[in-house]
């Protein structure tokens, strides 16, 4: 080691009375923090080289390891921390731009945990959801604002084309590169299977998939990345990515190392070099360019696909919203800054954005006194974590959700926060082939399935205990929420009471 | 084959559109007064245009061949597939982004970002030519592909604006210009263009010669510059990890 290196911030535990070196460990870790050593028939470690991504201890036979945080520290101080001084280290040896991934791991208040749902007692009876009918179907897409009848009554089909979900859920943008073929198929069948929808993110759509279009949102962000017309018209709708919750105002950078041969094929880009996607579509400086845009991708897809644009939670998201919804846009994404991503930089993804509780409010607010909330339907995104999030936020105006990081935790990601190297142990975000074997599809869509259908249950049970039998009447009904230990301001931003308010 | 004729005059840009998409004619489209997004995403059909088309001409376009007997606006040939767009005037900002194949014909000039992350994968190789200057940002971000501005008519001064390849990590860029080309960025490298560059774009600047009646050697025989990337990862060093 050297004077300047970074101590690592965990340990590498072996219980020696335990382990038989059958070498599983060193075998399974991409990274080689564990290695043979035949003179003394042992495992050696190196904890410099784990990433906490717990491939090793999950597989150990004998459950001899586990990592533990290190007790190193440097002499306590709440302001300079371990990680602050580490991280000027790092920075002073190489002169570069932090890079971090997956969501905003930071200590910011969670709005979802000071927020409570509603129950009937008494006066409005619960609905028993193993007994009587509960709805968790859901359409996106804009909603006529009246019923036209012609001259027999009848009523004239004036919907717009919309997206169909089962239930309220869709897994979240995440481009193939920056996660494997198995990710993306587990993905893919897991959303044929359930009704939902899973998003290409702007790495194109391989031809393997095609046939999930149906249950595919396709992608097209400012690099294009394999945009054309058959593309476009694959899915069942299109989204413009303008932004991402992990990286508001950052463009997408993958490296050429991942932009492998079937990656390369898939965004027709050359092998081996960089996909860069900056932070601005370089052909919108205005919603009137981003309405050209939805527009040009309408006349590609000949009215028949819903448009999608996805932006970040920002500071004026709900201006920017309102501008969106009269862009000509169907339907509006917002992802909050806990949203996940396969690298952004660290001071971006932990400082920049807001939370989506407070943006989804602002924006289903402001669309609402603007009288054009009917114009788009909302999908919230970027720190849902499980079924009573989802149900507080479409409680708070959403008419569904998207689901990145919970996704890829059902298929087995243990959030090491390492996407970035291109070495993931769990054969998501890395196109190493041995890698991504170990990843098997087939166990991935049942796991996400499972994951998906058991949060349904919870969500019906939830809506059972207020009395509601259907998606269509919780969403922004925010009567159904209270605030706990929430401040005025919280509460009117999130339009919720305090917990011990009735309803007058 | 038959063709249809379509005075466009005010009608709406969806009319229209469903008008060129609904046949298998040919079109002539004539008094076209801005209608946005003809030829978006369409397959082989020819499409001969007088008046100004709006913008978001031959977006997505997959293997049309459009001639335009006047200007064109801004977003001509967003991420086209193939096919050929002729213009016998000038054209607007970010002309051919992201474009992934086929080849745009620009007689006069065009605006700010000509050819601005354009693409290659293996036979699909985009071509944009344009005859006299380029605005500001050409082939910034550009991937793959191939762009060249010929700078007739531009003696004394380079034919591109300030920023030309900014983030240029693939393809192609040719200058004609007498004129030391200056302030370039740290991305891209310039060389006066080789013999065997020149053989990669004789073709088409033959291909231009013939559609807007310039004598070719003429225009071959003058000096070009070629930018090519620098490297293909050009920010690699720019991050480093942050397990955190």
């Amino acid at each position: 080691m050297g004077a300047f290196d970074v101590l690592p911030d965990y340990e590498i535990s072996r219980n020696l009375d335990r382990c038989i070196v059958c070498r599983v460990c060193e075998r399974q870790c991409a990274n080689q923090a564990h290695e043979y050593v035949p003179e003394e028939d042992a495992m050696a470690s190196d904890e410099s080289k784990c990433v906490n991504c717990h491939r090793c201890v999950s597989l150990c036979p004998t459950r001899a390891l586990k990592i533990v945080r290190s007790s190193n520290t440097y002499k306590l101080n709440d302001n300079w921390t371990d990680k602050i001084i580490k991280e000027i280290s790092i920075q002073a040896s190489t002169g570069s731009v932090l890079l971090s991934s997956m969501g905003n791991p930071e200590d910011y208040p969670i709005y979802f945990d000071k927020i409570t749902i509603n129950a009937s007692q008494v006066t409005n009876p619960p609905i028993d959801p193993l007994r009587e009918p509960m709805e968790t179907r859901v359409f996106l897409g804009p909603k006529p604002d009246s019923v036209e009848r012609d001259s027999n009554g009848k009523i004239i089909p004036n919907l717009p084309p919309q997206v169909k979900l089962s239930m309220p859920m869709m897994f979240s943008a995440m481009s193939y590169g920056s996660i494997s073929y198995n990710a993306h198929e587990s993905l893919a069948r897991a959303a044929s299977e359930l009704g939902i929808c899973y998003n290409t993110g702007e790495g194109g759509l391989h031809e393997d998939f095609y046939k999930f279009g149906p249950n595919t949102i396709v992608q097209v962000a400012s690099g294009r990345f394999g945009v054309h017309k058959q593309y476009l018209n694959q899915g069942a709708a299109v989204e413009i990515k303008m932004g991402q919750g992990a990286k508001p105002g950052i463009g997408g950078h993958l490296p050429g190392k991942k932009i492998v041969a079937d990656v390369s094929r898939t965004r027709m880009t050359p092998e081996g070099s960089d996909a860069i996607s900056p932070a601005p579509h370089h052909d919108i400086y205005s919603i009137e360019d981003l309405r050209q845009l939805v527009f040009s991708l309408k006349e590609a897809t000949d009215y028949k696909k819903p448009i999608i644009v996805k932006i970040a939670a920002v500071h004026n998201v709900a201006a920017i919203a309102s501008g969106i919804a009269r862009s000509g846009a169907d339907i509006i994404a917002i992802d909050g800054f806990r949203g996940g991503t396969g690298a952004a930089p660290t001071r971006i993804r932990d400082s920049v954005g807001i939370p989506i509780e407070l943006a989804l409010a602002a924006v289903d607010s402001k669309l609402r006194l603007e009288g054009i909330r009917g114009k788009v339907s909302i999908i919230a995104g970027g720190g849902i974590r499980s079924s009573t999030d989802i149900v507080k936020a479409i409680a708070l105006g959403a008419d569904a959700v998207y689901l990145g990081t919970s996704a890829l935790l059902a298929l087995g990601c243990h959030l090491c926060r390492s996407c970035q190297a291109g070495k993931c142990n769990w054969g998501i975000a890395t196109q190493e082939p041995e890698l991504v074997r170990r990843l098997n599809p087939s166990i991935g869509a049942k796991r996400l399935v499972n994951l998906m259908t058991a949060w349904q249950h919870e969500i019906e049970e939830i809506m059972g205990g207020m009395g509601i039998n259907s998606i269509e009447a919780l969403k922004g009904n925010r009567l159904m929420l209270r605030g706990v230990g929430l401040n005025e301001k919280e509460l009117s931003v999130l339009g919720i009471k305090h917990a011990g308010e009735g309803q007058d | 084959m038959a063709i249809l004729e379509i005075a466009a005059g005010c009608m709406h840009f969806r009319e229209l559109n469903e008008l060129i998409k609904g046949t298998d004619c040919d079109v002539t489209l004539s008094s076209c007064f801005g209608q946005r997004y003809i030829a978006a995403g369409l397959g082989a059909k020819t499409i001969t245009i007088t008046g100004t088309p709006g913008n978001a001409l031959a977006a997505y376009m997959d293997g049309a061949h459009v001639i335009v007997h006047g200007n064109v606006q801004d977003a001509v040939g967003d991420t086209m597939n193939d096919g050929r767009v002729i213009v016998h005037g000038n054209a607007g900002d970010a002309l051919g982004y992201g474009m992934r194949g086929g080849a745009i014909y620009v007689k006069g000039r065009s605006g700010y970002r000509t050819g601005i992350h354009m693409k290659e994968y293996q036979e699909k190789k985009p071509v944009i030519i344009v005859g006299e200057k380029v605005g500001s940002f050409l082939g910034e971000y550009m991937a793959g592909g191939l762009v060249a501005v010929l700078g007739i008519g531009m003696e004394g001064e380079p034919p591109v604006g300030r920023f030309t390849g900014t983030g240029m990590h693939g393809g192609k860029a040719f200058i004609r210009s007498d004129k030391e080309l200056t302030r370039l960025p740290a991305q891209v490298s310039v060389e006066v263009a080789s013999k065997g560059d020149l053989e990669e774009i004789e073709p088409h600047v033959d291909e231009f010669a013939k559609l807007f009646g310039y004598d070719k050697s003429a225009l071959l025989n003058k000096n070009f510059f070629v930018l090519k990337p620098n490297a293909k990862n050009p920010y690699h060093t720019l991050y480093t990890p942050n397990p955190r």
